[in-house]
């Protein structure tokens, strides 16, 4: 693959500046990331008109065939069920469940870390010491006691997963909301009589968006992991729904007989977070050189 | 130091008041009756009416964290319904496994990580860099629980090198050899991933201080460069990646609880998965501030390893 001529069309160059594309480009495993999201997305979306399987048919004279069945692509799982079927519908799941969590933590996070940076005082030491609780749970631990309190589901473990993520956004978008508040032009908006409101979201939002967009590029792969990770445990998506995770929980019980049953999901995480991290590391030295 | 220590002890205070009122918060929060969800199917009259005793529940809220924590102070950390057992008694048995599993996956992990992040920094831009950042990567992106089950069919199944699961007591018949053949596997599935944001983040800071003008007074004046690497440029190094192993422990404490899930291993974090299952409320807050005290602990002791290694820290 060439970095120079990527086999699929370029985006639009973001508003957060015009050499944007043009930097990341120069980054090839970033392109390769890209290339690889662009397939698996475009896959999961087209789902229902692709000549699949049905993913919940269950046949139970053909339990657990292998990789290159006839017929099975992927082979099938305990119940029959096709492999490559529910993969596809499972990334639908999982990848949705993922973008969702992240957005949420980005939304709750950057609103908190905005507030705190440009309110200053009392009601920044109240918001980060919040934070600072949030924080000192173990990472996943916080997850699993929400999890216990709210009842397993994936709605539940995706809120749980967004929770947890919330103080990643909140500190790095504080860190920057503080250095801008002294800017020149935001004196000028203060001078102007501009409202604070105002001031936040017409003059400071749009310069710390892309601090919010590297860190989104960099824990979305993380939070789709950990989305799976309860589903995985049984804490997540419940059958009849199932999303990469669950298939990866169901794989467990037959690793011995069929190890494909959950080496498939598996690499199906393993592959679209590490082309999720290359490409949230290339945005973040394309968006902020100094950063690298 | 002095002065230092005592101002972050001091800060960890609110922080562990903050984490006690969100424990507490898990069981106010739980839709319905407290007792009876908590009870769940052990709800008898008699259970309800004792429970509801204990814990004040009939009183206003601040009496009953007040209580809580009081309880929680003195070791009471009430009893297991589904296990049939005072709940501290069975956070003790199973944090020990938990510890053992993750202090041996933090070894690991910062031999792996040190390592791969020194050599990477000293060979910038050759191939050991190269194989190394994207090992890391590849660390990183990994999901522990699907490399947990990858290695026990590579090395258990085919190999049959290590046990696929559980851990027999290390003072018993079998002796503490068993226990360490049993840990190697779950521990490195554990540390593989956590390695690479150490690997990482030695790395960078290497880069920056092997720029600096000491280094470069150290190496024109003869010194040879394992000594200039390991005692001029390492050890200022590990300043700023002594915090982030903190924060780490808490990625392994966390990430136990697909580790422990996957090789049985009887800690506390498959103690946890077990008891949302059954619906212990009392277990699942037990563990939960548990292990979030001692992680909060584990990071106020990194910062301070961190003020004696560079004394700058502790005068800001």
């Amino acid at each position: 693959m060439s970095a120079a001529t990527p086999p699929t069309a370029p985006a639009a160059p973001p508003a957060s500046g015009p050499g944007l594309w043009r930097r990341l480009r120069r980054n090839r495993l970033a392109v390769a990331g890209l290339v690889v999201l662009v397939i698996v997305v475009t896959t999961a979306l087209l789902a229902p008109v692709m000549p699949l399987a049905d993913p919940a048919a269950q046949v139970r004279s053909d339990r657990l065939l292998p990789i290159g069945s006839e017929g099975h692509l992927l082979g099938t799982d305990h119940l029959g069920r096709d492999l490559l079927s529910r993969l596809i519908w499972g990334a639908r799941t999982s990848l949705s469940v993922g973008v969702l969590a992240t957005l949420i933590a980005a939304l709750i996070g950057s609103l908190i870390g905005l507030v705190a940076g440009f309110a200053g005082r009392r009601v920044d030491s109240v918001l980060m010491r919040g934070i600072d609780v949030l924080m000192a749970f173990p990472y996943l631990l916080l997850a699993i006691g929400l999890v216990a309190v709210l009842g397993p589901g994936l709605i539940n473990a995706m809120i749980a997963i967004s929770v947890v993520n919330i103080p990643f956004f909140a500190r790095a978008v504080r860190g920057t909301t503080i250095s801008l508040v002294s800017a020149e032009y935001v004196d000028a908006a203060r001078a102007l009589a501009f409202s604070p409101t105002r001031i936040l979201f017409r003059e400071v939002l749009p310069n710390v968006l892309p601090v919010i967009i590297v860190t989104m590029s960099t824990t979305v792969g993380w939070m789709i992991t950990e989305t799976a990770g309860l589903s995985f445990l049984g804490l997540g998506a419940q059958p009849p729904t199932s999303d990469w995770g669950a298939m990866l929980g169901a794989g467990r019980d037959f690793i011995t007989r069929a190890p494909h049953v959950m080496i498939v999901p598996g690499t199906a995480i393993f592959v679209v977070v590490i082309s999720l991290n290359f490409l949230g590391d290339g945005l973040r030295d394309a968006l902020d050189p100094r950063l690298k | 130091m002095r002065v230092y220590a005592l101002r972050r002890i001091v800060q960890v205070i609110p922080v562990l008041f903050g984490v006690s009122l969100l424990a507490f918060g898990m069981m106010v929060l739980i839709p319905g009756d407290p007792a009876r969800a908590i009870l769940g199917s052990y709800a008898t009259p008699e259970n309800i009416a004792t429970l509801e005793r204990q814990l004040a529940l009939d009183r206003p809220l601040p009496v009953q964290y007040v209580t809580w924590l009081g309880n929680l102070l003195t070791g009471d950390f009430g009893r297991s319904y589904s296990l049939n057992r005072p709940v501290l008694d069975e956070l003790t048995e199973r944090f020990a496994a938990t510890l053992l599993l993750a202090g041996a996956a933090l070894l690991i992990m910062l031999v792996l990580g040190l390592t791969a992040g020194i050599i990477a920094a000293v060979k910038q831009h050759r191939w050991q860099d190269r194989v190394f950042t994207v090992g890391a990567l590849v660390g990183l992106s990994v999901p522990s629980f699907w490399l947990a089950m990858i290695f026990i069919v590579v090395f258990s199944l085919r190999l049959g090198w290590f046990p696929t699961s559980g851990m027999r007591p290390a003072f018993g018949p079998s002796g503490p050899m068993d226990v360490l053949h049993h840990l190697v596997l779950p521990a490195t599935a554990l540390a593989l991933v956590a390695s690479g944001v150490i690997a990482r983040l030695t790395r960078s800071s290497m880069l920056e201080v092997l720029r600096q003008d000491y280094v470069r007074t150290a190496t024109s004046k003869g010194l040879t460069r394992r000594v200039v690497i390991l005692r001029h440029a390492f050890r200022n190094a590990i300043v700023t990646v002594v915090p982030v192993v903190g924060v780490q422990v808490g990625f392994l404490l966390g990430g136990a609880v697909y580790i422990e899930t996957v090789f049985g291993w009887p800690g506390i974090g498959r103690m946890l998965v077990t008891a949302i299952g059954t619906r212990d409320i009392l277990l699942v807050q037990g563990g939960v501030v548990l292990v979030a005290f001692t992680y909060v602990l584990l990071n106020l002791a990194a910062d301070l390893v961190q003020a004696v290694l560079d004394p700058r820290i502790r005068l800001q």
